[in-house]
């Protein structure tokens, strides 16, 4: 019997040691943050991902399987300004790694490092669905993607400085690349400066002040609130009314009103990859973009 | 917006971000200097777009310039310190058949709050929700009801030990137990006005603890939570009592899993012994008399849970389903005092065991953004109950209580839900019960994070 619990306990202390050389877990929450994480740290780093991009990042359940990976990362990247409020918070309660909680090492929150916009006058939810630090979809302005780079470089540094040199020289070559890209992007994106647009989800304010794009209104009437038909009625007579190009929505949004509006007010119905795996031709960072500004440009014809 | 504003601004974030600045060699100041070269580039880009924008938006007077709201000092705001709080206001209007009064389970012992509550409308609980960190070992959270009958209760407040290491949680104070999946929900989380009929008869609604838990999750990529409790056990089925030590245990476990991105579930085994003492109820006995019982003894409560979620590439927005469903089983062993309403004043005790068991079924399919629709079957099944010396006087007849209920909702945010439900109650032999109910549940403040 004694031996029995023996080799059952000897069983189980494999099944559960860490593996010798471990590598830096990392639990992204959504896509961008992940395929970051894999560009700084390279094979120093095992990265998985919260949500894919199909998925609205604003209503994620806090399911058991994430729970389980946030009790086994080293570090929890995050965007931060309440996107993830619904369900982070209960998934760190849960997970019972002190490590990863806010205000630790382990707790990165990307928009504590990128200048916010449309931060409310007003906190109010008849408003809609509006965060008290500001619009949280900083991932779509590259250059923000550059300064959580810095960030998130020096963090990875911190968490596990055996290979901090490691992770900055990886963060200086990805500048460098990164910076060349920006410039092209802007350059290709150039003819796309005052065009009138409108959105499905207030979702891109930081693409639209990197690229000089105007909003013209938005489908749903309020943040987070599903589209209505007169307030579509409304949106069509802007449309009309207004010389607009195309009407947007992220690759994760109901197709239904853009194409309705696309079809009355005779404009392109254009949907942007919004993170990275939203279209197939964003594969990875610099593919979103590629993919974005080439979307962008099909939708100004 | 200026330059010179946001220039040391930039250096701050930029040497903020290097952390061993003192341990900086040659190549690594170079490399500062080549980020704050960069950062600088990126800031002088923005601004320059930023302006763009403004002339822009001048222009046009369509597009506002983005809002920027100061940030008051922490020194002006002692407040900031206050707790995380939020409201929950819910309320029903309820058409019943039979009078709420007289509502029982035909062949359980009764106890806890149960029923489907008063005819007409009603206010119902009001939640209070106050949670914050105590400081970087604890963190704390209160949730206190106010009913409509002038009374606050508290329905949680306890305390968790954040800094505990390998994988462990403990909590204390007075929480929900973890048993099964339900129990763990607050009320305004259920898919349906009402407890299941099997948290009614074996947990008068749901499983309380005045005590403590330590929950464990295990360091792999697959979900296994292993709880053990033990507490003052003074809910039902338990009572309460005076004495040292733990009067209710509780041992839970629960696995759970992703299929692809577009399911998710999770299923668990979980068991229950509360000590109760003079637990009472009345029960009609064969001589047709409402009789006074008495229980003294062990009782041990199993549950097996599970809930499976699907939605369509994970994204619920638009259409997802639910399927939940627990068996929940009781075993009573101990002494049973029967009084037949006083009649010559004389009790007698007797041997008891008894041995019950119940489950339900419910499905909830969210068919359009916001609007849902769900069903669910209740069912117990009396089992087997031995008087011992008492069973010349007390015998139970097959009847197996039931119930099937119906709801539609509507949620237009994650913050409001009214839901209308109809349930055909059969919770007493020849006397069905047809209930009809409007909900309201509003939650206001703070946004809450919730449980899977």
């Amino acid at each position: 019997m004694t031996t029995r619990v023996l080799r059952l306990a000897a069983l189980l202390a494999l099944a559960f040691a860490p593996p010798a050389i471990a590598a830096l877990n990392i639990l992204a929450t959504v896509p961008e943050w992940g395929a970051l994480a894999a560009e700084l740290g390279g094979d120093k780093v095992t990265v998985s991902v919260a949500t894919t991009a199909m998925q609205d990042p604003h209503h994620v359940e806090a399911r058991p399987s994430l729970i389980a990976r946030a009790r086994g990362a080293d570090l929890v990247l995050a965007t931060g300004a309440e996107l993830e409020a619904g369900w982070l918070p209960m998934v760190l309660q849960q997970a019972g790694n002190a490590k990863v909680r806010e205000g630790q090492p382990g707790h990165f929150e990307a928009a504590a490092f990128v200048p916010m916009l449309e931060k409310p006058a007003r906190l109010d939810r008849a408003e809609g669905d509006v965060h008290a630090s500001g619009n949280p979809h900083i991932q779509t302005d590259p250059r923000n993607i550059g300064r959580v780079a810095t960030a998130l470089a020096a963090r990875l540094a911190e968490v596990d400085p055996a290979n901090a040199a490691y992770y900055r020289s990886r963060q200086a070559r990805f500048a460098d690349r990164w910076s060349a890209a920006v410039a092209r992007w802007e350059k290709e994106a150039a003819p796309l400066r005052g065009a009138l647009v409108i959105v499905h989800h207030k979702a891109f304010p930081y693409l639209f002040g990197w690229l000089g794009i105007r909003e013209a209104g938005t489908l749903e009437p309020r943040p987070g609130v599903e589209p209505t038909t007169s307030h579509l009625t409304r949106v069509l007579a802007t449309a009309k009314a207004q010389p607009v190009k195309m009407v947007i929505r992220a690759a994760y949004q109901d197709d239904r009103a853009s194409q309705w509006l696309a079809e009355r007010a005779k404009v392109n119905a254009v949907a942007l990859p919004f993170t990275v795996g939203g279209t197939p031709g964003a594969g990875d960072l610099f593919g979103l973009y590629d993919d974005t500004v080439r979307r962008l440009l099909q939708g100004l014809q | 917006m200026n330059r010179t504003l946001l220039a040391p601004f930039a250096l701050a974030l930029a040497l903020g971000a290097i952390p061993h600045a003192r341990a900086a060699n040659d190549t690594e100041l170079a490399a500062i200097r080549e980020q704050i070269r960069s950062l600088r580039q990126a800031y002088e880009a923005r601004i320059e777009a930023l302006e763009q924008r403004l002339k822009a938006a001048e222009a046009t007077a369509s597009q506002p310039a983005p809002q920027v709201a100061a940030r008051p000092s922490p020194a002006a705001r002692p407040n900031l310190f206050n707790p995380a709080i939020s409201l929950v206001l819910q309320g029903n209007y309820a058409n019943l058949r039979r009078d709420p009064e007289k509502y029982a389970i035909h062949g359980f012992a009764q106890g806890g709050e149960i029923g489907p509550g008063k005819r007409g409308f009603n206010l119902a609980e009001s939640e209070i929700a106050m949670s914050a960190s105590v400081d970087d070992k604890f963190a704390g959270n209160l949730i206190a009801s106010l009913t409509s009958d002038e009374k606050v209760s508290v329905e949680e407040a306890y305390g968790i030990y954040t800094a505990a290491p390998a994988g462990l949680v403990p909590k204390f104070g007075r929480f929900f137990s973890g048993i099964g999946y339900l129990n763990e929900l607050h009320p305004h989380a259920w898919d349906f006005h009402g407890a299941p009929l099997a948290y009614e008869a074996f947990l008068g609604g749901k499983y309380v603890q005045d005590g403590v838990q330590m929950k464990w999750i295990a360091p792999i990529d697959q979900f296994i939570e292993i709880g053990a409790e033990a507490g003052s056990g003074e809910g039902f089925p338990g009572t309460a009592r005076s004495g040292n030590g733990a009067a209710s245990a509780a041992l839970f476990a629960h696995v759970g899993g992703d299929v692809g991105d577009s399911h998710s579930w999770r299923a668990g085994l979980s068991w229950l012994r509360a000590r109760p003492q003079d637990r009472q109820w009345t029960q009609a006995d064969l001589a047709g008399n409402d009789a006074l019982l008495s229980f003294g003894g062990t009782s041990d409560v199993s549950i097996a849970d599970f809930v499976w979620k699907w939605a369509p590439r994970g994204n619920a927005r638009a259409t997802s389903f639910k399927l939940q469903g627990e068996y929940v089983r009781r075993r009573e062993r101990g002494d049973l005092a029967y009084d037949a309403n006083g009649a010559l004043g004389l009790a007698r005790t007797g041997v008891y065991e008894s041995t019950q068991s119940g489950w339900y079924l419910q499905g909830v399919w969210q068919f359009m953004p916001t609007w849902r629709a769900g069903l669910r079957h209740d069912r117990l099944s009396t089992g087997t109950v031995d008087y011992g010396d008492n069973a010349a006087s007390l015998a139970l007849d097959g009847f197996s209580p039931k119930r099937t209920s119906f709801m539609v909702d509507w949620t237009p945010s994650e913050f409001s839900r009214v839901r209308a439900q109809y349930s055909r109650s059969e919770t007493l032999p020849g006397l069905p019960d047809n209930q009809f109910f409007v909900q309201y549940i509003l939650t206001l403040g703070a946004h809450g994070a919730h449980r899977y």
